[in-house]
């Protein structure tokens, strides 16, 4: 085989791979619970890719100038997504910490910001 | 999940208490300060000064009532060590020796207009919004303490401890600095600082939150008839917190 052909046979199963990849069964995949499906602020492709971005933007704007528009706010990201059964959104099967996990990102936020849902907390208002 | 329902229905509620606040009790006296009904969406104003009147004679030697309600708004809980517990407000008891009088005053950041914390902050985390609260942005503090070297009142606190449960308006975490935020998730929803509200629910009286700046404010009034003290005043770093009867 020329040089270019197995150039060329390389490429296809490089293009190829995520298809098999994702065709398989032994591709482990996330567990997540998700409490209210389809109620989110944008669509779900556009949230997994950019709710770090959204969160940023708005903690700026919270923390340095006030201004406390509810669509990007964390507290009711955690309200919504918390699961039923731990009323959090961390945990092995958690919205936030399930995902985070399994792409291996540090989720920070909770070390700082409440992970269960203000009334769950029990805290005043 | 729309937020314009939820904003508008927020908008009309502010409004609302913009109107029933607005109602004169007494000459220049009014419920709610008009100012404080600022919609979500808008940034705090620089028109807007926050200060604190405490008025020492009303506020009572063993009375805690505003250091309890700081510690359930903000979730202040004992971590089992009190020497680096974090401490927003403190009583302090003063004597004059020559004469015996005595007084029980509350501490806590003075929110100065030209604050020492900000000054020497290296990463830009200790800031004042344009209403005149200075804050931690704890998104960039490096947990560095030199504001609370800088700072004159020992207002601000090193979080050493984990924390858990916090509350949610009110984050707070391991390894930044803290102090009195005038309470301002409370603010900018259009309340006072939990202390205040304490304060006057007890019947002390002895805490007056509002606009320095509207001349019509409770506060602004009793600061301009008033004799009201600065702590450290030859500091000039101008205290949003005055005292009267010190």
């Amino acid at each position: 085989m020329s040089l270019r052909g197995l150039l060329q046979f390389v490429a296809c199963l490089a293009l190829m791979l995520p298809a098999l990849a994702f065709a398989s069964e032994r591709t482990p995949k996330p567990d997540i619970i998700i409490a209210n499906p389809g109620h989110c602020v944008a669509p779900t492709e556009i949230m997994r890719r950019n709710h770090p971005e959204m969160l940023l933007h708005q903690r700026d704007l919270t923390v340095h100038e006030g201004i406390r528009t509810t669509k990007y706010n964390l507290e009711r990201c955690v309200a919504c997504h918390a699961s039923k059964t731990t009323d959090s959104v961390l945990g092995p099967k958690g919205f936030c910490q399930s995902c985070h996990a399994y792409a291996g990102v540090t989720l920070d936020c909770f070390e700082c910001h409440a992970s269960k849902p203000k009334l769950a907390t029990g805290a005043s208002q | 999940m729309s937020s314009d329902e939820g904003l508008s229905r927020r908008g009309f509620l502010a409004i609302s208490a913009a109107a029933l606040g607005g109602v004169m009790l007494a000459p220049g006296i009014r419920l709610i300060e008009i100012a404080a009904a600022r919609a979500p969406d808008q940034p705090a104003s620089s028109k807007v000064r926050w200060g604190l009147l405490i008025d020492t004679n009303k506020c009572q030697t063993g009375c805690d009532d505003c250091v309890s309600a700081c510690a359930t708004e903000n979730g202040i809980k004992s971590s089992g060590h009190p020497r680096t517990d974090s401490q927003w407000i403190r009583k302090i008891e003063l004597k004059d020796m020559r004469n015996g009088r005595t007084h029980s005053v509350p501490v806590m950041c003075q929110h100065c207009a030209e604050p020492p914390c900000v000054l020497v902050c290296p990463t830009g985390a200790s800031f004042k919004r344009a209403d005149g609260i200075v804050l931690v942005d704890r998104h960039i503090c490096i947990g560095c303490r030199y504001c609370m070297m800088a700072c004159p009142y020992k207002a601000r606190s090193f979080v050493a401890q984990e924390l858990t449960d916090q509350n949610p308006d009110v984050p707070r975490g391991k390894g930044t600095v803290e102090g009195c935020t005038f309470c301002v998730q409370r603010v900018d929803r259009g309340q006072q600082p939990a202390c205040v509200d304490a304060c006057t629910k007890a019947g002390h009286n002895a805490m007056t939150f509002g606009d320095l700046n509207d001349p019509h404010s409770e506060i602004a009034q009793r600061v301009a008839q008033y004799a009201t003290t600065a702590i450290r005043a030859d500091l000039r770093t101008d205290p949003g917190v005055r005292y009267q009867g010190l």
